[in-house]
């Protein structure tokens, strides 16, 4: 018995997915568990593993190729099987670009090509390339709408009309900067470029932001970092963990900033998993160190590396950066001294993070070097006011002056 | 015939010889294209037949139509910018050598698919005859052409409902390039009327007087009596069956061409007018040089005449 | 409005152009004594004489022939082919002199001639008597084509055809000359290159012509009961062509689906589609699909013969593929 193989839910905000590389080919032997293609999310790129035995028997989405979760990528059954009926069935988007659609009544079932009803207008996806009806570019184009933002649910992916009809319209286009002497380069939208898009307008429109910043005292946290790394050459402690580690325990504290807004009720998280915004090459991802709060700063050290170089090879798995509680974005690295996030939703805030700079300070009516590093909460006030948000800031900034409290 | 009439025949003659040796000599040149089949050696059948026919009779050929065209009293100077390619030609360039046209003289092509006037030139005949008028029609091809279904039908149709159509078969001994023996089962073409019940004739082609002879017979028996005949006029071309074809080849050899050029219909006419004295030397110069006046001004009128507008693509597919 | 059949339409038509016009006559096989193989011609003989209704040999070649040189000196002749099938034996005639003598001749000679006859697969008839030769005449520059669908259209329709100088083919359907329809009392004319739209809709444009009008209004039906509403353009004429009726529904619907019963391959609908590609091109939201016979030589089974033929399951399918639905 034939069945399909469907492009599956790899992160929680996921709707369609890419197939990147087919690493069995249509005839081949493919057991449970084995690794049979490559599909990149809008997080990142996964595996796609076989949950059954049997031969490869048809490959729908060709690489390159979009399709809905759920959509059909394959069909795996015995050799010389008619798949025909899995082939027919199903929704119109998994149906594939092919000349010789089934379209004729049963009454003609041996005339092997229907050319009298032939459909000359199937655009290949292999290439990459838009497909969309002539109307719907159109459209599109009176509307200020980008294709490349909308899946389309006509035959083989194309956008149709009533794609364009359900996309909001876009903003009226920003004046074009005159550059002399290049170019405007037109750069196709990833599919991690587009979630990123996406989810972060929905926050900014949805969720209404207010910002708390804060500066704290970083010369004992300073300390405790040398002195760490020090005594162990096993991993090299950074500021950012000495945060990670503080805003857990924070969070502990809380909870109003560890929560969610949801339609009719706000929900506070029972678990502190910290998502840690990293950038990789042409965007970024937030891979989550969950319990943060319950892990020794040894632990969340090793485990954000390994999340940060998995993140950069693109081969974080769905549950590693899908459904974190809190985000952390630092940009301390890059010498930013202050900044204002946007948050992560459906969390409730997000801390941005500046560098820890040597800057004259007044101790004891003198002015002396101290290290010092300003945080921004971004709150969705929905959930979190003020003083909420401002009595966790003050919960942070307490933990990191004194920092021996997190190791405890 | 009178001497008048006689004379009338030899300037046709002439005039056909001599506008088509200038047509060689401007295909030569290129100012004429495309397929182009010289009438030379087969003048006596042409002027012949249409000496036997009146004004408002119709005339319909095959190809080898320049010789008709003009005996049938088309303009040399429209004919030759038709062969130009000119729009002052007889059908404004847009025919060419294969399908010159003067309604107006009763000259209806020019028909380049062998066979393929004959049943139009059947339905013209019908057409007068539906019509109770008294006009005849005559239909020119070569010996080729009888073999193909159009002929046959269209003779049977004559023959069955009695139209005023001769079909003249110019046997020019070949088809292109195939001797008659080779195409033919019957050597003598005429033979063909008889499966229709229809009046025939064989007739010296070489001899325009003959020619007329049989052909005002036929015409006679056409316009009396509403009867079709089938003639077979034996002729010879001088020159190959196209421009492209030399004059001997591998079908036929130089030492025939040469006896068959001693028959030639133009210098045979001629003596006869010299030896019953309707003519004499100087008259005959004096006709020489107003041919190669018509010829030449035909030449420059072709020559002068301007090239079709390209807006005339698309003129004349429709009537509007 | 009288009903009555699209063989009486079209003897109606000839009676009385014939009566109108003496140049107009009418030449075929058995159009006369026999009354016509199709009955097209009842009753023509006895009226107008057989000077005028012209009963001829097995000789297609000839006779269109024939038809075509009294054209060319003023006739107007109506030359029947039995069928379309036999039309193929008189190809020469109407290709290289009917369509290319007025332009040959630089417009000194018109051909006011028409043929016409049966066409079409009619029932197991076999594949030499099933054909559908509009697209081979459709080629031709200097040809009008014409195919009516219904008897109302037959007859103005070939009025039209018979008074214009152009050569007209006309094709009849051997199936639909039993069709009944109602047709104006008096006088009328359905001019040439206008189409009808024989249904109005919304949803989707489905264009045929001749016999597969009624297949495509049968399909619209289907699809009106699961609320698809399609148009049914006629364009009657099928050179020249009334693009910009096709052109005005597309816009409307932005779907279109082309019924033909002929073959598929450089077809007529080929060349429609084409010229809705080429103008209106931002208007399509589907590809054309085309619903035509299948490609082969008509089987005679008359299982197989149903399966190669457009039928209005393949043409409602076809307009819900272009539906996305």
């Amino acid at each position: 018995m034939a069945i399909k193989i469907s492009m599956p839910k790899l992160s929680d905000t996921m709707t369609e997915g890419h197939l990147v590389k087919w690493l069995k080919k249509e005839g081949d032997r493919v057991e449970a568990s084995e690794i049979i293609a490559e599909a990149e999310s809008d997080k990142a790129t996964m595996e796609l593993e076989a949950f059954d035995s049997g031969v490869l028997l048809k490959i729908i989405v060709p690489e390159g190729g979009k399709v809905p979760v759920g959509g059909t990528l394959a069909i795996i059954g015995e050799k010389g099987e008619d798949i025909t009926p899995l082939l027919k069935s199903g929704p119109v988007m998994e149906t594939p670009p092919s000349a010789d659609s089934p379209l004729l009544p049963d009454s003609l079932p041996s005339v092997p090509k229907a050319e009298a009803i032939s459909d000359d207008g199937l655009i290949t996806s292999g290439t990459g390339r838009i497909k969309a009806s002539p109307l719907a570019r159109k459209l599109a184009a009176e509307r200020g709408i980008d294709l490349r933002r909308i899946s389309g649910s006509g035959t083989g992916g194309r956008i149709i009309v009533r794609d364009i009809n359900a996309a909001p319209a876009a903003a009226p286009a920003a004046p074009r900067q005159v550059v002399v002497g290049r170019e405007d380069q037109n750069l196709p939208l990833s599919t991690m470029r587009i979630a990123i898009a996406k989810r972060l307008t929905e926050s900014k429109n949805t969720a209404p932001h207010f910002y708390l910043t804060m500066d704290i005292d970083m010369d004992q946290a300073v300390a405790l970092r040398t002195n760490l790394n020090t005594l162990q050459s096993e991993v090299k402690i950074s500021y950012n963990d000495l945060i990670v580690k503080a805003t857990a325990q924070a969070l502990i504290r809380h909870p109003m900033v560890n929560a969610s807004f949801q339609e009719q009720s706000i929900v506070q998280r029972g678990r502190v998993d910290i998502g840690v915004a990293v950038a990789i090459e042409d965007g970024l991802i937030t891979p989550i160190v969950r319990q943060a709060d319950r892990k020794s700063l040894l632990e969340i050290s090793q485990e954000v590396r390994a999340l940060a170089e998995k993140a950069r090879t693109r081969k974080l798995l769905p549950d590693e950066y899908t459904g974190s509680t809190f985000t952390i974005s630092n940009l301390g690295m890059y010498d930013i001294t202050h900044f204002t996030a946007i948050i992560n939703p459906p969390e409730a805030a997000i801390l941005a993070v500046g560098s820890v700079r040597r800057i004259p300070v007044v101790r004891e009516n003198q002015v002396v070097p101290g290290w010092r590093m300003q945080v921004t909460l971004s709150c969705d006030h929905r959930v979190v006011d003020g003083a909420a948000g401002a009595l966790f800031l003050q919960e942070l900034k307490r933990l990191l002056e004194n920092p021996v409290a997190i190791l405890l | 015939m009178k001497k008048e009439k006689l004379l009338e025949l030899y300037r046709m003659m002439l005039l056909i010889r001599r506008f088509e040796e200038r047509t060689a000599q401007m295909y030569g040149l290129q100012k004429i294209g495309g397929f182009c089949h010289l009438y030379i050696g087969q003048e006596a059948v042409a002027v012949g037949t249409v000496a036997a026919l009146r004004d408002d009779d119709y005339f319909i050929a095959a190809y080898r139509d320049h010789g008709h065209i003009l005996a049938k009293g088309g303009d040399p100077k429209a004919v030759m910018a038709e062969l130009f390619g000119k729009a002052g030609g007889v059908s404004k360039g847009k025919g060419g050598s294969m399908h010159l046209f003067d309604v107006a003289k009763g000259f209806y092509g020019g028909h380049g698919i062998v066979a393929g006037q004959i049943p139009v030139a059947t339905g013209m005949a019908f057409a007068a005859k539906y019509r109770g008028e008294d006009r005849v029609t005559v239909c020119s091809m070569g010996e080729g052409t009888v073999h193909q279904g159009a002929f046959h039908e269209s003779l049977n149709l004559a023959s069955l409902w009695k139209l005023p159509v001769i079909y003249l078969i110019e046997n020019n001994r070949y088809g292109m390039g195939t001797p008659l023996e080779r195409a033919s089962a019957v050597w003598d073409l005429s033979q063909k009327a008889c499966s229709y019940d229809m009046a025939r004739a064989t007739v010296d082609g070489m001899d325009v007087l003959k020619v007329h002879e049989v052909m005002a017979e036929a015409v006679e028996r056409a316009r009396k009596l509403s009867e079709p005949s089938l003639i077979e006029a034996r002729t010879y071309r001088f020159r190959g069956h196209s421009m492209s074809d030399p004059v001997h080849s591998h079908y036929r050899t130089k030492d025939e061409v040469e006896e068959q050029k001693t028959h030639d219909p133009l210098l045979k006419f001629q003596s006869y007018l010299l030896e019953k004295k309707y003519i004499n030397e100087d008259q005959i110069k004096a006709y020489e040089d107003e041919i190669k006046t018509i010829v030449k001004e035909s030449v420059d009128f072709a020559e002068n005449s301007p090239e079709p507008a390209l807006e005339a693509i698309y003129e004349d597919v429709y009537v509007e | 409005m009288a009903e009555i059949t699209f063989r009486e339409a079209l003897n109606q038509a000839m009676a009385e152009e014939m009566e109108r016009d003496a140049n107009v006559f009418l030449m075929g096989e058995e159009v006369g004594y026999y009354q016509g193989a199709y009955k097209v011609s009842q009753g023509l003989l006895e009226r107008f004489g057989p000077k005028r209704v012209i009963d001829t040999p097995i000789a297609e070649l000839g006779f269109a022939g024939l038809g075509i040189g009294a054209a060319q000196v003023g006739l107007r002749p109506i030359i029947e082919f039995m069928t379309w099938n036999f039309s193929i034996l008189a190809m020469d005639q109407i290709v290289n002199n009917a369509a290319k003598l007025r332009y040959m001749s630089g417009g000194a000679l018109k051909i006011p001639v028409v043929f016409r006859g049966a066409s079409g697969a009619a029932h197991q008839l076999g594949a030499q008597h099933s054909q559908s030769l509009e697209a081979w005449y459709c080629n031709v520059p200097g040809l009008i084509v014409m195919a009516p669908s219904t008897p109302k259209d037959a007859k103005g329709m070939l009025k039209s055809a018979i008074r214009d100088d152009n050569p007209v083919i006309f094709i009849e359907s051997e199936v639909a000359y039993g069709y009944k329809g109602e047709v104006p009392e008096g006088e009328y004319l359905v001019p040439i290159g206008v189409g009808d739209v024989k249904r109005t809709g919304k949803d989707v444009t489905i264009i045929a012509w001749s016999k597969m009008i009624h297949v495509a209004l049968e399909a619209a039906n289907m699809l009106a009961q699961e609320g698809i509403e399609a148009e049914v353009i006629d364009p009657r004429t099928l050179r020249p062509l009334d693009e910009q009726l096709l052109l005005t529904s597309i816009e409307k619907t932005n779907r279109c689906v082309i019924v033909e019963e002929g073959w598929p391959y450089a077809g007529v609908g080929a060349e429609i589609s084409h010229r809705i590609y080429q103008n209106a091109f931002d208007h399509l939201d589907a590809p054309i699909l085309r619903v035509t016979s299948e490609d082969v030589p008509m089987p005679y089974a008359k299982n197989l013969e149903q399966a190669v033929i457009p039928s209005a399951p393949k043409v409602a399918a076809a307009a819900k593929k272009v539906l996305y639905i």
